[in-house]
């Protein structure tokens, strides 16, 4: 570096003056290629910027304040997760049947920090003014560094559980990752302005504290302080985060009025696709912790119906509304994740974690927190998988199962006002049928349909034969096609999916803990 | 607009076209009232099949693990093709029945209400 050397140290900038030359100072007008041309994503939405120096960001985090603020967390991380190793402190969580959660956490949520960090590193590039472009390049450091806290940190658990060696593989291919899978890379394949709207907004702001207070307080409840930790160390990013979302929401709308309706549509469209998404988590909530936390329902009336409500009543003054079939979500948060466990329990066979009926207990007090619903309506078919099992005969559906276009998730949805019928909804376009599980799902396709005729739909992939390892010959005899797809997600087939009460999991369990394999 | 995108007149390839399915095509199917089975199924069948063979033998297979499966009686189920009723010819194919590729069948059995009644 060719600094010249005056004998004076340089003046040492305030706070202030260092974030406006970050933000403001690294921006310039380019003049031999157009801006348009250095920024070709950025209009294509619709969405109309006047002045990009309106972009204010709460946090005016400069860089040399960042390094310092996530160099502590990391090291703050890493000596408890040390301590945790060091003190076998898997053996202290709930039972093993818990674990399951955190296979679920791995293969479906960690995969989605990788995704944000790229995605936020794509907004970063597309964006034009300079304030919005850092502080999407800070995020995507920040979700790069989420994904790796939480592989770095589950990883422990992989060298005495099944189903979490090879997460970003099973990702791309397994039947229920899809649903993850395909919520996002809808988000990334959108342009800039749709991309921070669906998941720094609608995802971040909205729902994010129905993922995150459901792993992080069952990580809690359930002995796994670990995971406690790393969900510490995201925290602090993460409010950073929901400001920026908010912030986003805001500015699109300030600049003009012609913004509202696409905006709009987007709130509609990504609380849709990100509630669909949260049906694993309520199933989580509601059957995978052995301690639960609270119940999927009253998460919802808190999290959403109260917290959201009023979050939307102040963005009234710009003309935002509800998200559409709110209503929706809330006839059915006293089924969601019944029927969700539901179609876990059918398919657990391919399923990289392990399913059960709840225990006595445990049915219980899905009774007591879903008094309308789970006697009449879930209770007798657990009760008869129970005794099915007793016999030696346990459930497993050997059919593979009609699913939606769009959200991808089996077709195990009731109608908004009829818990016993199947949702069924239909379109046609190009002269072919698709099929969804509500009115939310298809309205997404019938606005788009070129974008979710492209759905990677796992169940068709398998039969069109796409889903074995290359070199497989489907005419061999004795070829079984459901032992050929798990080989190709890489499951250790019969140790990583199927009952849980017959998994090596739970032998494990007991025999290195001493402990029964059903706490409760 | 069926797409917002980049470029303009940008289509996308349909993913499940029947040519896919080497000669098949898809059937959804689903037995209302017993959603023990916690979603329609899907299953790859030839365009030719008649749709007797439904009935007679791979709709019960499907099922086989439901209690209500064996007490079914075929002549009093009621169908719905894409949610209408429907009133299938048993003699002919699919295909002659207007199911064609990824055709959603829903079928009724009237008396028959799942485990404890519960429509599991
Ligand atoms: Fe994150
Ligand atoms: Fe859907």
């Amino acid at each position: 570096m060719n600094m010249p050397i005056s004998g004076k140290p340089p003046k040492k900038l305030s706070l202030k003056e260092n974030y406006a030359l970050l933000t403001r100072g690294l921006g310039w007008e380019t003049s031999y290629e157009s801006m348009d041309k250095v920024f070709p994503q950025c209009d294509f939405e619709g969405i109309k910027i006047h002045d990009w120096d309106k972009w204010e960001d709460p946090f005016r985090l400069t860089m040399d304040a960042y390094w310092k603020y996530q160099g502590e967390k990391e090291r703050k991380l890493y000596a408890i997760v040390d301590a945790f190793q060091q003190n076998n402190g898997q053996f202290n969580v709930s039972d093993a049947r818990y674990i399951n959660t955190l296979k679920l956490f791995l293969t479906g949520v960690s995969p989605l920090e990788y995704g944000a960090h790229r995605g936020f590193a794509m907004a970063g590039r597309n964006f034009k003014g300079a304030g919005a472009s850092i502080a999407a390049q800070m995020q995507a450091i920040d979700e790069l560094r989420h994904a790796q806290t939480q592989a770095h940190t589950i990883s422990h658990y992989n060298k005495f559980f099944h189903g979490m060696h090879d997460p970003i593989h099973m990702f791309d291919r397994v039947w229920y990752l899809s649903v993850p899978k395909s919520y996002f890379e809808d988000a990334m394949t959108a342009g800039p302005f749709e991309f921070v709207t669906a998941i720094s907004f609608s995802f971040e702001y909205v729902l994010t504290n129905l993922l995150f207070m459901p792993f992080m307080s069952g990580a809690a409840f359930n002995g796994d302080m670990a995971t406690v930790t790393f969900g510490f160390s995201a925290q602090s990013d993460e409010s950073r985060h929901m400001t920026l979302g908010l912030e986003v929401v805001k500015f699109i709308l300030e600049q003009d009025p012609a913004n509202l309706p696409i905006v709009q549509r987007w709130l509609d469209k990504w609380f849709w696709r990100g509630y669909r998404l949260l049906a694993l988590v309520a199933m989580m909530m509601d059957y995978m912790l052995p301690k639960r936390v609270m119940s999927w329902s009253e998460a919802w009336g808190m999290y959403f119906e109260q917290n959201g409500g009023a979050l939307f009543n102040d963005l009234a003054r710009y003309g935002v509304r509800m998200p559409k079939y709110h209503d929706v979500a809330a006839k059915e948060k006293d089924r969601l994740s019944h029927e969700t466990w539901g179609i876990f329990y059918n398919y657990t066979h391919a399923a990289g974690f392990h399913t059960w009926v709840p225990e006595e207990g445990e049915m219980k007090w899905l009774s007591e927190k879903y008094p309308a619903t789970f006697d009449k309506h879930y209770r007798p078919r657990f009760e008869y998988w129970r005794d099915q099992q007793k016999k030696g005969e346990r459930f497993y559906n050997k059919t593979l199962p009609m699913l939606c276009q769009t959200c991808q998730i089996p077709m195990g949805f009731t109608e908004p006002d009829d818990p016993t019928k199947i949702c069924y909804r239909e379109s046609h376009y190009r002269d072919n049928k698709f099929h969804f599980c509500s009115d939310g799902c298809k309205d997404i396709f019938d606005f788009e349909p070129e974008k979710y005729v492209q759905s990677w739909l796992p169940v068709h992939q398998v039969y069109q034969g796409n889903c074995f390892r290359p070199g497989t010959d489907p005419t061999a005899p004795g070829f079984d096609p459901l032992l050929e797809v798990l080989k190709y997600y890489n499951f250790n087939v019969g140790k990583d999916g199927g009952e849980y009460l017959d998994s090596e999991d739970k032998k494990h369990w007991e025999q290195w803990t001493g402990k029964p394999g059903v706490s409760i | 607009m069926s797409v917002v995108a980049l470029k303009p007149g940008y289509t996308g390839e349909i993913k499940d076209r029947v040519e896919n399915f080497h000669g098949q095509q898809l059937l959804y199917i689903g037995w209302e009232d017993h959603l023990m089975f916690c979603a329609p199924l899907c299953i790859p069948v030839p365009p030719t099949l008649p749709f007797g063979a439904l009935t007679a033998q791979i709709i019960p297979d499907l099922y086989a693990a439901h209690p209500d499966a064996s007490a079914i009686d075929w002549s009093k189920v009621e169908w719905f093709s894409s949610s209408q009723p429907f009133t299938p010819d048993l003699s002919k194919s699919l295909a002659d029945n207007g199911l064609g590729h990824k055709a959603s069948l829903r079928f009724r059995t009237p008396g028959l209400t799942g485990i404890k009644g519960s429509c599991s």
